[in-house]
């Protein structure tokens, strides 16, 4: 048939306009800066304690002060890594839902999803409490972070199914119906919030602020392994979003099985984004500013955006949360606020270069 | 080898589009689907590509295309849009890797090939959303050819499927297209088109299935289809067809009603 016969071994020069070379590059910076920023970030803090210090003391084969220990493994590092999980799921829960509707404003925070995972994970803390001790000790945050990924995985089933009609996903209903939705979270979190007893509050409060000062151990245990799920799944979604990303009818034409990369972007989200949610509140931002920044610097490819935005995820929450924990010391500003001063203006941005250009 | 039809019935809500068309295409030529507005051209062509469940069979090279994996159809035949819009900012080259990376193969040396076919050697770099209507609907139609670019195990031929290829081009580029799907049916590929243009259609395509009302009102070579009786019935107005010698048919429309 057609002269044209395949010669797909041969490796040739690259192409003009594949970007997977330079997207390739950005992966490994973005890793060795994560690596730095990570140590950084160790080290980073109010107290005396140094991490020069402990790591000649540790080099040195002495015992770390006692202090040292405290601060280093029990209050930084289950930070520092819970910022790192949080910082990829929310970004990866970003690019994934921008794939699945076909737009670049989808974010998990603005069309009602984190409100979602925030009623899940408050209806958990407060009605948990109402559950035999023993029941409540043995669940404790894993029972927060699953209500928070039910909330998170009926909310985002609710908004496709509202926006989509036919195949065919509207984004304007799109955010109309995440703004309906993450009004009807709030208030009906503001109902559960009533009936909330003191101590519940102050575990509550965190929710509206956002914030990583609540990280420990058992609380990164019982969220990292639902998001090391959901980011070690997302790459396996991109051939799926870069077909989407023609139409619903021309992904299938392709040979990809659309229903269910849909079901399982919209899984992948939940449980990202629900495990973020339970574990540090409603930081916004993040998933819509960090693939944007990467689809300018080495395209939309998924193959690459998933992974990159992984990696710049965890640098700019790591950032967020150092400036977080030093603008206003030794009090602490709510991560929360730091990445909507930041990202709220940068999505004003994003809007005013797509005027005319967005569909809506 | 063929492409057909049988007894098929579509309904979307409580409408039935299609009441049972049979209808068959055959490798190494072209079949264009033509008719009115809403006559079930596009329902047809998107029941012949497996993308809309109906009633009755569709078989591609013998097999039910109902029991074919979306990977196995997917090499088979490749499908023109008629909308080519786009939601991020890809490259040419990126757009037409997409339908041969959709199954995990490497594009790399299929994608200079393919945008040589459809006259775009130089455009690899550009971003697709920069492109005008027509050379978008060329960088799409690339991206169609890589993807059942690789022949079959079986020898079998395959299928381009073009939803109205022609409507945002030029005059030139409408031949360009028509051209390369000339060429490809001449290969043993089939191609079947959906089609508004009557004279081009008769230039080009060696069937003809004419559409009406959500049935097939006649099918056969451009001769046998396109008659000044069949015509008229079908698109409700009074058209003429002329024989002009050496270019083959012409369709004229009456300025009076």
């Amino acid at each position: 048939m057609v002269a044209l016969s395949p010669d797909l071994r041969r490796r040739a020069a690259p192409i003009a306009g594949d970007r997977s070379r330079p997207a390739r590059r950005l992966a490994l910076f973005l890793a060795l800066l994560l690596a730095a920023v990570a140590v950084v970030s160790l080290g980073w803090g109010a107290s005396g304690t140094s991490l020069t210090r402990a790591v000649s003391d540790l080099m040195a084969g002495r015992e770390l002060a006692a202090q040292d220990r405290v601060v280093l493994l029990d209050i930084r590092l289950p930070r520092v890594l819970m910022g790192m999980f949080v910082g990829a799921a929310l970004a990866v829960s970003g690019a994934v839902l921008q794939g699945l509707f076909r737009n670049p404003l989808a974010d998990p925070g603005i069309v009602g999803i984190s409100a979602g995972a925030s009623l899940g994970a408050i209806l958990a803390i407060v009605l948990g409490g109402a559950l035999p001790a023993g029941l409540a000790a043995f669940f404790g945050w894993h029972l927060v972070s699953v209500a928070a990924f039910a909330g998170g995985w009926l909310t985002t089933l609710a908004l496709y199914r509202i926006a989509t009609r036919r195949g065919r996903t509207s984004v304007a209903t799109m955010l109309l119906a995440g703004i309906a939705l993450g009004a009807i979270m709030a208030a009906l979190a503001g109902l559960v919030i009533l009936r909330a007893n003191d101590r519940e509050l102050r575990d509550l409060t965190f929710w509206g602020l956002g914030s990583l000062a609540g990280a420990n151990w058992p609380k990164l245990l019982a969220a990292a392994p639902v998001m090391a799920l959901a980011l070690l799944y997302a790459p396996w979604l991109a051939r799926g979003l870069n077909a989407l990303a023609l139409g619903e009818a021309a992904a299938g034409h392709v040979g990809i099985r659309v229903q269910r990369v849909k079901s399982r972007a919209i899984l992948t989200v939940a449980a990202a984004t629900g495990a973020a949610v339970a574990v540090s509140g409603g930081i916004g931002f993040v998933g819509i500013v960090v693939p944007h920044l990467l689809r300018l610097a080495s395209g939309p490819d998924h193959r690459w955006l998933l992974v990159n935005s992984a990696l710049l995820g965890s640098v700019a929450l790591l950032l967020a949360d150092m400036a977080s924990r030093t603008l206003i010391a030794p009090a602490e500003l709510p991560i929360g606020i730091v990445t909507a001063i930041l990202g709220g203006p940068f999505f004003l941005w994003i809007l005013l270069r797509n005027r005319g250009v967005l569909d809506l | 080898m063929s492409l057909a039809a049988a007894d098929i019935r579509v309904r979307l809500g409580r409408k039935e589009i299609l009441h049972g068309v049979s209808a068959s295409a055959r490798a190494g030529e072209i079949t264009a689907i033509v008719g009115p507005n809403g006559s079930g051209k596009t329902t047809l062509m998107r029941s012949l590509t497996g993308e809309l469940a109906c009633q009755g069979r569709v078989t591609l090279n013998g097999r039910d295309i109902a029991a074919m994996t979306p990977e196995e159809l997917a090499r088979r035949r490749a499908v023109l849009p008629q909308a080519a819009a786009l939601s991020f900012p890809f490259t040419v080259a990126e757009v037409v890797r997409i339908g041969i990376e959709a199954r995990g193969e490497p594009a790399d040396a299929l994608v200079p090939k393919a945008l040589a076919a459809v006259d775009l050697p130089d455009f690899s770099g550009r971003l697709y959303q920069e492109l005008s209507g027509g050379e978008q609907q060329r960088v799409q139609l690339a991206r169609v050819l890589a993807q059942v670019w690789q022949p079959l195990d079986d020898g079998g031929p395959r299928w381009l499927m073009l939803d109205e290829p022609v409507s945002s081009l030029d005059i030139a580029h409408q031949l360009t297209v028509m051209r390369l799907a000339a060429g490809y049916a001449g290969a043993g590929g089939g191609v079947v088109a959906v089609m508004h243009d009557l004279n081009l259609t008769a230039l080009f395509a060696q069937k003809l299935i004419l559409m009406s009302g959500g049935r097939v009102l006649c099918q056969g070579s451009p001769e046998e289809v396109l008659t000044d009786q069949a015509l008229s019935h079908a698109y409700g107005c009074r058209l003429r067809v002329n024989a002009v010698p050496d270019s083959g048919i012409w369709v004229l429309p009456h300025a009076a009603a």
